[in-house]
């Protein structure tokens, strides 16, 4: 891939970031105009801007790279990514804008009338805030690393350098026209390409992705192993190796590997002849495989759990991210946030149509990026593969800008509400400029995570994220906006079970205490049980607790439900003075 | 605690602070509308009919709410168990890939118009 085309597509987006960012900055002149922007940003724009925000590296770069390791069941991430917003839409959208509050803590507060319950909803803000940022970082890294060879903190710390620096300057306004003008540019590094891979493989005669049967290489592949793998191979295969199988060392001798499981030493290099089957690469729990990592080893029951898991996780935990929460308040009012809403899942579709054509491409055509666990870099490197010449150096660029902008806009959102949430709870004084200093820290904690732990699997941070989310503020968004009965030891009593286990068991898993088999399983995938043990602790302990329902139940449920018109629109109206 | 946030700040203030503790709407509400229909004062004075009328909208909208989330889980949450049946690669990919977006979308349109349509019923229920 050509360096220099990419590194001018990088700094180009980079540079725009920063101008509209500037842009935003100008217009972006009241306290409410910097938080909010003043709750008069239309549909469309925020639809775009929302769409913008949320589709990360892991919907940009992951999709594809999961579906080339393992076909067509990973499109269950797609599905809900967007089923998320339906969830929310008709839950929660037009209520949470009614409730004027503007992080979830805000919610929480104005919802439960206890502190105590605000402070905790802010700390699951933040942990969730940065589990999602610490991604992108290391994301942005390797993204860097893949193109021209810097070192992987050198993207993790350029993306939160330009992130700090919009968000401090400008605000939620000028944050704003960044994300709406980085949804279309998205959509459109993506939808060129694939029209000139697509008319490609048209040419090329067609040829069908398999993913029952292990990928076959088209062409003479050299293969070199990064990190040290483990192969399985159902047939013998002739291959030529430079570097260690099975501790023995080869200098490129041409070998026959016998069935079974092989272990491939990290900078061996493997040179399969045409035709030949590409090895799968055995699964061991601890691999970090990047976002394209597998529905939990198993296949039958297991299978079919995992999905359900994944399901749920995405379907219920979109409404509780910090950054798709702190949108809705943008909209300048209930009937506005649920038009906006709907935008954006045609947005988000429509984006969602394009990630697997890579990753259907990738199997065809780059099959051995499974094989050395880099198959995230699967949409940036097709067009080079397929098309080659200037066009894919071009085409290959425009990509590398797309995965940029990715980085930037969700790691512009979630630095925007996590900051939001700092500047409230935790430092003192409430001004513009704590907010800044909040900015700051609301970056660095995760790049200084990703720096000391840079082994930290990428797709577990975010798969965990959504659990911990459906299961803590997925139960305390419907209750608070549906039952009269939520009081604050129940909601708290929720946050903490629901999230906490679902945090814990992930995090188990990850650190290998869980058990083989179905505990394996149950705990990698835990939304399935998380999610209803934070609905039932919180209406269990509700009901046990019925003389601390807030006296203002009734009253705030009248706002949340009833259109403006009953109860105006102090914010916006307030803004507009 | 909000009412002593700085004056510059005014999203809490008003949100959170004066519908939590039974402040009618917001104070400016009354003078701007002098005149109500009694339903409408019911409303803003918090009383038990006030309270009945926004259970019913309540309602009506949690059904729809309800309805939507019934058809998500029809037409999109059953597809594991339809495809864990041995289904051709192709119907996967179609429905996965393509088919489940529309159908979305679909459900969101006339789950936004219905919500609507809801506030319009129950504005023309209170307001004559």
């Amino acid at each position: 891939m050509n360096q220099t085309y990419a590194v001018a597509a990088v700094t180009a987006v980079v540079l725009a970031t920063v101008l509209i960012g500037a842009l935003g900055l100008r217009i972006s002149r009241t306290t409410s105009d910097f938080y909010v922007a003043s709750r008069t940003v239309r549909p469309g724009l925020n639809a775009a801007a929302i769409s913008g925000e949320y589709l990360s590296a892991a919907s940009f770069l992951g999709i594809a790279g999961l579906v080339l390791v393992q076909g067509p069941a990973m499109l269950w991430y797609p599905v809900g990514y967007t089923a998320g917003y339906l969830v929310l839409l008709v839950l929660v959208a037009a209520p949470l804008r009614r409730s004027g509050a503007y992080t979830l803590s805000d919610f929480a507060e104005a919802r439960l009338e206890s502190p105590q319950a605000r402070r905790l909803a802010s700390l699951f803000v933040v942990g969730i805030g940065w589990l999602y940022l610490l991604p992108q970082l290391q994301g942005a890294g390797l993204t860097l690393e893949i193109l021209t060879g810097a070192p992987d903190w050198v993207g993790g710390l350029l993306v939160a350098l330009v992130v700090t620096g919009t968000v401090a300057a400008g605000g939620m306004r000028s944050i704003t026209f960044v994300q709406a003008f980085q949804y279309w540019l998205k959509l459109t590094a993506l939808l060129v390409p694939a029209l000139f891979l697509l008319a490609a493989w048209y040419g090329d005669g067609a040829p069908r992705a398999r993913f029952d049967a292990p990928a076959v290489l088209r062409g003479y592949t050299v293969v070199r192993v990064a990190d040290t793998v483990r192969i399985g191979l159902d047939a013998p295969l002739t291959v030529t190796v430079t570097g260690r199988v099975d501790s023995v060392p080869y200098a490129d001798r041409t070998v026959t590997l016998t069935s079974g499981t092989h272990h491939v030493l990290g900078g061996t290099t493997l040179s399969f002849a045409p035709g030949a089957p590409l090895p799968e690469r055995a699964v061991t729990g601890s691999d970090p495989l990047g976002w394209s990592q597998p529905l939990a080893g198993g296949r039958d029951g297991h299978q079919l759990y995992a999905t359900y898991g994944l399901i749920l996780a995405t379907f219920l935990g979109t409404m509780g991210l910090p950054h798709v929460a702190v949108r809705f308040y943008t909209s300048p009012h209930g009937r506005a946030a649920r038009r906006t809403t709907l935008v954006v899942l045609g947005l988000v579709g429509a984006f969602y149509l394009l990630p697997p054509l890579y990753g259907a491409l990738g199997r065809i055509y780059a099959p051995e990026l499974a094989l050395t666990g880099s198959a995230d870099a699967a949409v940036l490197v097709l067009p080079d593969r397929i098309l080659g010449g200037l066009l894919g150096d071009l085409l290959g660029a425009l990509l590398a800008g797309g995965a940029f902008a990715a980085f930037l806009s969700t790691a512009s959102g979630l630095t925007m509400s996590v900051a939001g949430v700092l500047t409230q709870d935790v430092l003192p004084s409430r001004g513009v400029r704590h907010f800044r200093l909040a900015t700051l820290l609301a970056t660095a904690v995760p790049l200084g995570v990703g720096v000391v732990a840079s082994k930290v699997p990428v797709a577990d941070a975010v798969g965990l994220a959504f659990a911990v989310s459906a299961s803590s503020f997925c139960p305390l968004l419907v209750l608070g906006i549906w039952w009269r009965r939520l009081t604050p030891p129940g909601a708290m009593a929720g946050l903490l079970l629901g999230g906490g286990s679902a945090l814990v068991a992930v995090m188990a898993t990850r650190a290998g205490l869980a058990p083989g088999g179905w505990p394996h399983t149950l705990m990698a995938w835990p939304a399935v049980w998380s999610v209803p043990l934070g609905f039932l602790s919180m209406v269990l302990v509700s009901l046990a607790t019925p003389r601390r329902v807030p006296p203002g139940t009734p009253a705030i449920l009248a706002r949340l439900h009833l259109p403006e018109e009953f109860t105006g629109t102090v914010p916006a109206q307030e803004a507009r003075r | 605690m909000s009412e002593h946030h700085p004056p510059r700040r005014p999203r809490r203030e008003t949100v959170t602070y004066a519908s939590a503790h039974g402040g009618a709407a917001a104070p400016g509400t009354a003078g701007r509308r002098p005149v109500h229909p009694p339903a409408r004062s019911e409303i803003d004075e918090q009383t038990t009919l006030g309270h009945t009328y926004v259970r019913s909208l309540m309602r009506s909208q949690l059904r729809a709410a309800l309805t939507a989330l019934g058809a998500l889980a029809l037409l999109v949450g059953s597809l594991p168990l339809l495809l864990a049946l041995p289904a051709p690669e192709a119907l996967v990919w179609a429905a996965l890939g393509v088919g489940v977006y529309p159908v979305v979308w679909a459900i969101a349109h006339w789950y936004v118009r219905r919500a609507e349509r809801n506030e319009r019923d129950f504005t023309g229920l209170v307001e004559h």
